[in-house]
This record gives C-alpha cells, structure tokens and sequence, in this order.
C-alpha cells in the first residue's frame, strides 16, 4: 500500500501485521475435504438426483409440508408461547399453590421425550372412550340418595374424533414447548430491574398492570432470541408427529415416496434438504426480530460475520 | 400531612428502624440527613408502603398507609387499595427508574392515563406542560438513553408530579448524578418546594437542607439523632454523632 497522508500532515505508521501462517494450514485441510465432499455428492449414483427431483414436490408431500409441518410448529408454539406465558406468571406469584402447580408442569413436561408425549396423548382414548363434563361424583351422589343412574353430564365427545393424531400431537408438542418457554420468560421477567416495578408501584399501578405494560415490553429482549431458537427445534420435532400417526406430515411423506419407489436414500436427502432451507429462512426472520428488540445490546458475532471488514 | 410514630421496621434479625417519630406539616420541606445505613431510605419507602413496617404507624394527609383500623384491630389493604393510596404520594428515586422502553412524554403521561383514567390528549397537554415545568419542553421524544442523568431525574419528577400527588417523597434524587448536573435538578426541586409542596427528601446536599429546608432531621443506627431547624442544626449541632458526621461532609 502506497503511504497516504493523514488530513493535518501526520505520517500513518509502518506496521508489519501479525501473521497468521496456520490459517492457511487450516484452508488447505478445509478445502482438501470439501472437494472430496462434492465428489462424493457428483459421482455416487446412490444420491440418484434426477429421481429425487423428480419426487421430491409431489403434490402429497407439499401437502404435508403446509399442513404438517409448518402449521404445526405455528401452531404449536403458538400454545407454548400462550401456556408458558401464564405458566411465568404463575411461577413468579406469591401464591404457593399457584407457584407449587407451575413448578410442577415444568418438571413433567421438561422430563419427558417429546415423541413418548406424542404417542402417550395419542393412546388417551384407551383411558375413555368418551370425554364428558360434569358434575363430578354425579352417580355416587345420585346413589346417595337413592337415584339409580343419576347423571348431571353438560357435554361430551368421542375420545377418537376428538383427539386424532394431529391434535393430540399438538397437545404434546404444544405443553411440552410451555414448559420450556416458561423458564425464558420467567428468566425475562426477572431480567427487569426491580426498580421499575417500584416505579410504577410508587405510581399507583395495580400489579397486574405493572406486568403487562412496564414488565414483559422491557422482558421481550430476553425473550425474543431464544424464542427464535425454540421455534426452529419446534419445526424439526413435528417430524416425530409421525408417530402420532399423523400422515400429512413432511418427513412422513417424503419417506413413504422412498419406501414405496424402493429408493429411500435419495428421499432422506430431500428431507434433510427441506428442513435446513426453512430452517435457513426462520433464521432469517430471527435475526430480524433480534435487531428488532436488542438495540443497544448487540455483542460480538463471531469473525465470520466480519470477514467483509468491521460493520 | 405526614405523621410517623413509634416506627420500627426489620430485615430479618436486623432492626433498621428502631422507634421513628416524625411530623411533616402540610407545605413542609423536610430534609432527611445521616451516614448510609442509618434507615434513612428505608423510613421513606416506608411512608409509600414500599416497604412494610414491624411497628409503629405512619398517617399521610390523616389515612393510615397500608392498613385499615377497625376498633383495635389492624387489617392488612388490599393490593388495590395500597395502589390507590400511593396515587397521592410521588416519589423519586435515586437511580430515576424511568421506563426505558418509553419516551420522556410518555413515561409522564403512564400515570395519569392508566392509573386516573384520562383521556390521552388531556395527559399529553398536561405532560408537555409538566416538561416544560422542569425546563426540557423540547425533549418530549427523547427516550432515557438519549438524556443526561440530570434530564432523566427532572423527567421522573415531571412524571411522579403527574399525578397530582399531595407529598413528595425524593430518595437520594442527586446521588447518582454527575457533579456539574446536581444544580439543575436542586433547581427544580427548589421551585417545587416554593409552590408549597410538602416534600420529604432524603439528601447528602447540605447546602440544600440549610437553604430550601424547613426542618431537617439527622439519623444515625435507625433512630433520629436530633432534628429542628436546619441552620441551627448545621451551625450549631447538639449531639456528638451529629458534630462527627457535619464535620466530614462539611
């Protein structure tokens, strides 16, 4: 670089900048396996490409992709988000009841594999083969009192036409996800400075009011990043509605096109193809919504992003 | 307009506050003086029930803060009506506490809209009004990170004055102020005690006690030392504790 002159007449400094010789090292092994990587991918003819291709938008397995698996994660997130909201709250209250029974729905529904959830909430018809509402003890009172068959039932459903595949999947993944989303925004409640809800207290604000306009607007910061990361777990998990059974389902279909062409390979392919393109795109939107919320607190991310020079 | 008697307040094992008795008359300015950890913050956020007391009573404008006398009973308030009380008692912190995520105006305008209800162009004039009042008319849009500490505390005692209240109660308003910024918020506080507020403030600003204060109470282990009239008391004081306290500050 030829020497420039500093507006003021100063002379820039010479300076030999610090080498890096293992880098290089380290892009030759790098691009070494990388080639051996696509090779892979161009030569084997157990990738069948053409044949993936072809298969991998057949009007079934779009069907699930819309159905399955991004209306599922919506809607699953949008019952944790909703259940873990209120489930923060009860966490955080004063009432021991309140507090003990939200401890005790995050405990169990941390614990548990969602797929053994998935599964268990599709079987609940074993238990009743119809679901009513009621009076409770309505035949032991009515016995009591010397009515036999005594029944005071507001309303019922068909266990099998109520909880279908889908909708006790949504059950599960739905209250599985409030258990976790209930610790990040218990974590974002408390990330608010006590002062503030002093503050507002010193004002007259009833607390429920301190929660919902001083409290969870200043908790979002917290929130919203790692609401981001759920949301993408959530849209790999409603892979495992497929042992609900629930058919209209991406990985599902995807991998009954192998089965049934004999050529499963080339159709795993596809779905990991699907999951990492919009996965790739809810990423997107997250690192949107984080700039959205975290003005002012954004830290280092990393030297990839700043291979390009500073930002 | 305040009346404090027999006030006792622990933490734990720890009496803060060991027998408080203290008068504040209506239009008073009574500066609160002592070493930290004499209870002094500690008597004033127990005046808005911040804090509970142990013991003791503490009446703002003849109401019993915090509970209800029935006979020779005490009931504890409801969380309601706790909130109502401290409709009339503003109060400003010393690390502000404004809310962040709103700007100036609007920290302003929070009280008067959700807690009394007004209309929103009612609490708009009224807060430009209070604004201008503590000389920051222009800042209206500014959130609280684009003020100086000064301009955030006149803001948050624009907004704790929007509500009207009867007392005002200031914890260490310039403690966590720069030095050059002190003047600015004194200068407000100052105006506010001569339109015939009562305020009650906790300060380590000697010269403010001697100038704007009415009456002025020094504490030290959570009782008061000795209190009376500011100059005395600076110029003259009785007691031992007090002397070894002016003569570090002074």
């Amino acid at each position: 670089m030829s020497e420039r002159k500093i507006p003021g007449g100063v002379r820039p400094m010479k300076v030999v900048p610090v080498r890096h010789p293992w880098r290089w090292v380290a892009v030759v092994v790098l691009a070494v396996l990388a080639a051996m990587f696509v090779h892979l991918l161009v030569t084997n003819a157990g990738f069948d490409w053409p044949f993936m291709v072809d298969n991998a938008f057949r009007p079934p397995v779009i069907d699930g992709l819309l159905r399955g698996t991004l209306a599922g994660t919506a809607i699953a997130m949008t019952i944790g988000v909703v259940v873990g909201i209120v489930v923060a709250v009860m966490r955080l209250s004063d009432n021991p009841v309140l507090s003990g029974a939200a401890w005790l729905f995050t405990w169990v529904f941390r614990a548990m594999p969602r797929v053994v959830l998935i599964v268990l909430f599709a079987n609940l018809g074993f238990l009743w083969k119809r679901l009513e509402f009621g009076l409770p003890f309505d035949r032991q009172l009515g016995a009591l009192f010397g009515f036999d068959n005594f029944e005071a039932r507001l309303f019922g459903f068909d266990t099998a036409t109520l909880l279908t595949g889908f909708v006790a999947g949504m059950l599960a993944l739905g209250l599985s996800e409030a258990a976790y989303m209930a610790e990040i925004v218990r974590a974002g409640i408390q990330s608010v400075d006590e002062g503030q809800t002093e503050a507002a207290a010193a004002l007259g604000m009833p607390k429920g009011r301190i929660l919902r306009r001083i409290v969870l607007p200043q908790a979002m910061r917290v929130i919203v990043p790692p609401t981001g990361n759920e949301t993408i777990a959530m849209l790999k998990d409603t892979s495992l509605l497929a042992y609900a059974p629930v058919i209209f389902e991406l990985y599902y279909q995807l991998k009954a096109v192998g089965t049934a062409s004999f050529n499963v390979f080339p159709m795993l392919v596809a779905t990991a193809l699907y999951y990492l393109f919009i996965a790739s795109l809810l990423m997107v939107v997250q690192s949107f919504l984080e700039r959205k919320f975290g003005a002012g607190q954004r830290r280092n991310q990393g030297a990839f992003w700043r291979f390009g020079g500073n930002r | 307009m305040i009346t404090i008697s027999g006030v006792h307040k622990r933490f734990g094992l720890h009496e803060v506050l060991r027998g408080i008795d203290l008068q504040i008359a209506a239009g008073e300015v009574c500066c609160v003086l002592g070493p930290s950890g004499s209870g002094k913050s500690t008597l004033l956020r127990c005046v808005n029930h911040l804090e509970k007391i142990n013991a003791g009573q503490i009446t703002v404008d003849g109401h019993l803060i915090g509970y209800r006398q029935k006979g020779d009973k005490l009931y504890e308030m409801r969380e309601k009506e706790i909130a109502a009380q401290r409709r009339d008692i503003g109060m400003v912190f010393q690390r502000f506490n404004l809310f962040p995520h709103l700007t100036a105006l609007e920290n302003i305008m929070e009280g008067p809209s959700q807690v009394l209800g007004r209309s929103r162009a009612e609490c708009k004039t009224k807060a430009l009004e209070l604004l201008t009042r503590v000389g920051l008319g222009d800042r209206g849009g500014a959130y609280p990170s684009q003020l100086s500490g000064g301009q955030q505390q006149r803001v948050a005692i624009a907004r704790a004055l929007a509500m009207e209240p009867k007392v005002m109660l200031f914890d260490e308003p310039t403690s966590a102020l720069d030095p050059e910024l002190v003047g600015e918020v004194l200068d407000v506080m100052r105006d506010l005690a001569r339109s015939g507020m009562t305020m009650m403030v906790v300060t380590h600003e000697i010269g403010f006690a001697r100038e704007v204060g009415d009456s002025l109470v020094f504490m030290d282990g959570g009782v008061i030392v000795e209190a009376g009239a500011p100059r005395e008391v600076l110029a003259n004081p009785q007691h031992e504790r007090t002397k070894a306290f002016l003569s570090k500050v002074l």
